[in-house]
């Protein structure tokens, strides 16, 4: 049960991993950074100008897309038709300098966000307390990720935007604008990093390696989801968060490594991953 | 086919993860080193403040001592044991190191005090706590300067054993400083009287914590003893505070610096037991100095940061008085002397090399009773050095029972 809060991020970030990858074909490893910085924008928002949490939870991933479109129109784009690689690369040293530079403006212990008054207090289920905001997670993000995952395969932009990954020479003759929708494909990718961020600020310290931490286990859910595979990263990621809450009862040393144990044998039985369309 | 190309990201990725900086001295200077945490989660704790703190207490010093001028070198370990025993190695053999401040890290420690003892440059232990340091690691040149588990737990434990909470369980961090805080602490709710219920080990830097607690309590112990650091230690008493956990057992924090109340605020860390060896707002002295500090550094300084400053004027000192920075003499000369600064008052270095200095119990304040920015802590105790650090143990061979 308390595995599915944990669950629920990792379901959020490789979310949007999995639709910048599978549309784009950019390993997003600053996707960290901008859930990190998505928090920082709530805890300023808060701190600087009185936005309050609910306010935070749609201006900081409006804020975080619009810089991430910046990015993308700045450096991205010139790397597309160049290896994976390029990409991996330059987003993990953006991921660096996002770190550092919130590393040197706030020090590396970071803040507390505070829990927002209407979803204080816990519900007492008997068998154990669930913190309601704990349960409002779970329930966010499930919404989120079915919306997700319903305007891509079921609605006429996310049918375009699967057109461009197909065959983007050809879409664009059609008179699509597609380097404006690979862009809007970016920022709302790493806008729902900065909303899982902003969700996850009153659970934990909102520092600047919180995304560091987390970047690492998004990536074996999302390479055992099957790359690119949006239904497969929410799936494992809600089944990987059950695992190691489970693991963590049973035995409390290796919580850390199962998610990948698991996508080592994911790997070497299925590589394409669970959900994987090769 | 995808696999194996993620594969090879990743490993493009890790070899992106190395770093470090060129240092040169010549041998007219006097060249002391700081190794620590510079980026991680101990990084607030000493990390760039004690740089800064060694920095002060150079120019407090004059910035030169025999007539020579005092350079400092200063290195991330990036927490790796590795990282931090090669680097003092390098400084010992190309620039002339004539003493190191050692960081956070009790992992990282251990590697760099043994190679102290090969390269017979002086250790001074800042930011970790593992009491293996002066026990079973322990060697000639290192010492022990602000805190170790032993008094930890000697000041933390056994006050919250004597008022009462006589059950513990514990949440421990998985690595050498968390079960040596966690052993310290057993024994001394155990001859105090009390009893350990069992602990859970938590890998280090978890996401999550609340799994582990809703297993303390289960335990149905009265008090959760804290045995962690950093993000973790904030980490898992924020969750504890959200389950309602701190409703039924008593939290108690086996290390805490002022960086973590500071981040944790008073709303969730009030009325934590703690220990520390020294607090910013004790008397005129600390005041002073944490004033200068916080002018430069924009926050309050920790213990770390305090030692690090005495450490250094220390070691200063020290080399003043023999007049030469051959270790074996050094070592002899700081050994015999008195410890007196706005750190310690009559502090001395053990033979095992434990440096003997009061140590302070404290109760983290409540928001109403905090009056002014940074007023977070009332002593509850002042513990004398020889209560805090214990008697000599006979696990270092430089001091026998």
């Amino acid at each position: 049960m308390l595995g599915l809060v944990n669950g629920a991020f990792y379901a959020l970030l490789s979310l949007g991993l999995a639709v910048i990858f599978g549309l784009m074909g950019v390993v997003n490893f600053a996707h960290g950074a901008f859930y990190t910085l998505g928090a920082f924008a709530a805890l300023l928002g808060l701190q600087w100008f009185g936005v309050n949490y609910w306010g935070a939870l749609v201006l900081a991933p409006l804020a975080v897309g619009v810089l991430g479109v910046v990015l993308e129109r700045l450096f991205l784009r010139h790397v597309y038709k160049l290896e994976p690689l390029y990409g991996l690369l330059l987003t993990f040293g953006l991921s660096l300098i996002a770190e550092g530079c919130l590393r040197e403006l706030f020090g590396s212990s970071g803040r507390s966000y505070p829990v927002p008054d209407a979803l204080q207090g816990a519900i007492n289920m008997g068998f154990m307390i669930l913190p309601i905001y704990r349960a409002w997670v779970i329930l966010a993000s499930l919404v989120i990720c079915g919306g997700t995952w319903f305007v891509i395969e079921r609605t006429r932009l996310g049918s375009t935007l699967r057109a461009a990954t197909e065959n983007a020479q050809l879409l664009q003759a059609f008179g699509v604008n597609v380097p404006l929708l690979s862009a809007a494909t970016y920022g709302g990718g790493v806008a729902l990093a900065a909303l899982a961020g902003v969700l996850a600020a009153p659970v934990i310290v909102v520092s600047p390696l919180m995304g560091n931490s987390l970047v690492t286990v998004v990536f074996a859910v999302v390479v055992i989801g099957g790359m690119g595979s949006i239904l497969g990263s929410v799936v494992s990621g809600l089944t990987l968060g059950v695992v190691e809450g489970f693991t963590k009862v049973i035995y409390p040393e290796a919580s850390n490594i199962v998610v990948f144990v698991i996508m080592a044998l994911v790997l070497i039985l299925r590589p394409a991953g669970l959900f994987g369309k090769e | 086919m995808k696999g194996r190309k993620w594969a090879i990201r990743l490993a493009a990725a890790l070899a992106a993860l190395a770093g470090g900086d060129a240092a040169f001295a010549a041998g007219g200077e006097i060249v002391i080193g700081d190794i620590d945490d510079l980026s991680g989660t101990y990084a607030d704790a000493q990390g760039v403040g004690g740089i800064e703190a060694i920095k002060m207490a150079i120019a407090d010093f004059g910035g030169a001592v025999l007539g020579k001028k005092i350079v400092l070198l200063t290195a991330d370990h990036q927490n790796k044991p590795d990282v931090g025993a090669s680097k003092f190695r390098e400084w010992s053999d190309q620039s002339g190191l004539n003493m190191l401040i050692g960081g956070s890290n009790t992992g990282v420690n251990i590697a760099m005090a043994k190679v102290a003892a090969a390269k017979k440059v002086p250790l001074f232990v800042i930011g970790a706590g593992g009491a293996s340091l002066t026990n079973e690691d322990c060697t000639a040149y290192t010492v022990h300067y602000v805190y170790d588990t032993t008094a930890l737990a000697n000041g933390t434990a056994s006050t919250i054993v004597k008022s009462g909470g006589k059950t513990w369980f514990y949440l421990t961090a998985d690595y050498a400083f968390g079960s040596q805080l966690q052993n310290a602490a057993s024994k001394v709710v155990e001859a105090n009287g009390g009893k350990n219920l069992g602990a859970v080990r938590a890998p280090l830097a978890s996401m999550d914590f609340s799994s582990f607690l809703l297993q303390a309590q289960g335990s149905g112990a009265a008090v959760l003893g804290l045995a962690n650091a950093g993000a973790d230690f904030s980490n898992s008493l924020k969750a504890a505070n959200e389950f309602g956990i701190t409703k039924t057992m008593k939290p108690a924090a086996l290390l805490a610096f002022i960086s973590d109340i500071h981040r944790l605020g008073l709303q969730t860390a009030q009325g934590l037991y703690l220990t520390t060896g020294w607090y910013w707002d004790l008397n005129e002295d600390t005041r002073a100095f944490a004033k200068r500090y916080f002018a430069k550094m924009q926050v309050e300084p920790t213990m770390d940061h305090a030692g690090a400053y005495s450490a250094t004027l220390s070691y200063l000192t020290v080399v003043k008085a023999v007049g030469s920075t051959d270790p074996d003499k050094v070592m002899a000369e700081l050994k015999k002397m008195k410890i007196n600064d706005m750190f310690a008052k009559g502090g001395y270095v053990r033979a095992d090399g434990v440096m003997v200095h009061t140590m302070y119990v404290m109760q983290v304040k409540s928001p109403q009773e905090s009056k002014y920015p940074w007023d977070y802590y009332k002593v509850v105790k002042q513990m004398a050095g020889e209560e805090a650090f214990g008697p000599v143990t006979g696990a270092c061979a430089l001091a026998p029972k």
